[in-house]
């Protein structure tokens, strides 16, 4: 972790970018605005389980096959592993917390992080999404003891059992394909009788003879006490209510954006993800978005990359366009 | 790692048996993408907090009996043993900030 001039709880120097966020986004925006000589401050976030960690989504995931440049695919840690290196050797500086809160009147904009508040003349917004719950009554308590959205994490304590996987996505599918290295039987629970996912995941998935789709329901209820001993779904077209003798349940029914922070400062749509217009320009001056976070349609690492490129260059070109701060501070006024 | 304990099947009872302060230890496995990531965070807290607590690795992939004598079911989980007594179970990935409060009676 790099160290910064802390001077009480405010960091003095006003950095040209601060990147919130360090996926295929925020990386791919460090390693641009760092070549820039722009210095960037990347907020990588702190660690944790559902999505919003350092490195991002691709950090719960196994192997990436359709990132470009990798004929035989890609972990998701290691391609996050070297994302960062690049960046860091360009120059970008990294602090592993999280932003806990920002004000964006400016410019300057500043940002606060564990106490400590960080001032910035331009701002990356890369935060991402994270996995949605189902919204049922046990699914906290039950999660870690049954209840997962880290199939890569979990799926090994599965050996034997039968699992449920609740989507119809390409995630969906892709953990029920990787579930079935370990489970006996995995149940793939989906709303409707169609599915999302992509042609070749389709096919994959209903090659396999483990996974068994269950079609038209969703899970309402959840059973256990210190861990998940079965799952209770509804078929939505008939009302039926049967129960499913499964020992896990993986849930991918898609993704928030993670922009809880910037309610009220910044323009969204109606399901919370970042406007963006003319490129990444966000409705506030030299605050800028890419990646998950303002994507609801393609939500691919290549395009995180590509959207992270193109507000890391829109960030350099409004900083050119500003009248130098510098200057101005450094007028002599005591002489 | 540096002088980090690697608990196996053979060396786990003994090891908290005979740990004098608690010991943590932290179920992870190389494939577990939050595991690396909380993995150098522990280490600063076991570093920070020498004499108080002891922290100790055990991979899931080579010692599968005590994950499952535990009922270890997502990694990484924490858990701290005290006088050879399992006392706490933190599971999932969380920044310094929250594991520190969750450690907060051992420390």
């Amino acid at each position: 972790m790099t160290e910064s001039p802390v001077n009480g709880n405010t960091v003095n120097e006003t950095r040209d970018v601060i990147i919130i966020g360090s996926g295929p986004a925020g990386l791919t925006a460090a390693i641009y605005t760092a070549r820039a000589n722009l210095r960037p401050l990347v907020f990588e976030g702190s660690p944790s389980s559902t999505g919003d960690q350092p490195g991002g989504q691709l950090m719960l995931t196994t192997e990436v096959e359709n990132y470009p440049g990798f004929v035989d695919g890609i972990q998701g840690p290691e391609l996050m592993a070297a994302m960062r290196a690049q960046a860091a050797r360009f120059g970008a500086e990294f602090l592993t917390e999280k932003i806990d809160k920002v004000d964006f009147s400016g410019p300057p904009h500043r940002v606060w992080a564990g106490g400590t508040q960080y001032t910035s003349r331009a701002v990356i917004v890369a935060t991402g999404a994270r996995a949605k719950m189902l919204g049922l009554d046990a699914e906290r308590k039950l999660l870690g003891h049954g209840v997962s959205t880290c199939a890569t994490c979990d799926g090994f304590f599965f050996r034997g059992h039968n699992i449920a996987v609740v989507g119809g996505g390409d995630s969906a599918l892709e953990e029920a394909n990787f579930l079935t290295k370990f489970a006996d039987k995995v149940y793939l629970i989906h709303r409707r009788d169609t599915l999302r996912a992509s042609k070749i995941m389709q096919e994959r998935a209903f090659k396999n003879d483990k996974i068994e789709f269950v079609w038209d329901s969703v899970p309402v209820a959840l059973h256990g006490e210190d861990r998940l001993a079965g799952v209770t779904i509804k078929n939505v077209k008939t009302g039926e209510l049967s129960e499913l003798d499964v020992t896990g349940m993986f849930v991918a029914i898609g993704h928030h954006p993670n922009t809880n922070l910037f309610m009220g400062q910044l323009a969204m749509d109606d399901a919370a993800y970042l406007l963006t217009h003319r490129g990444t320009h966000l409705n506030v001056e030299g605050v800028f978005a890419a990646g998950d976070v303002q994507d609801r349609t393609y939500r691919q690492a290549v395009t995180a990359a590509g959207s992270g490129c193109m507000a890391a260059i829109d960030a350099e070109r409004w900083l050119e366009s500003q009248p130098h701060q510098a200057e101005i501070i450094e007028t002599p006024t005591d002489w | 790692m540096g002088n980090l304990t690697e608990l196996t099947n053979e060396t786990f009872d003994e090891e908290v048996g005979a740990a004098d302060v608690p010991l943590i230890v932290d179920f992870w496995a190389e494939w577990c993408g939050p595991c690396r990531m909380v993995a150098p965070v522990l280490e600063q807290i076991a570093r920070e907090n020498a004499g108080k607590i002891r922290l100790a690795k055990l991979n899931v992939d080579d010692a599968p009996a005590v994950a499952q004598r535990f009922n270890i079911m997502s990694i990484p989980t924490l858990m701290v043993f005290q006088d050879g007594v399992a006392k706490k179970r933190i599971v999932g990935a969380k920044g310094k900030g929250q594991l520190l409060e969750d450690l907060a009676e051992f420390l």
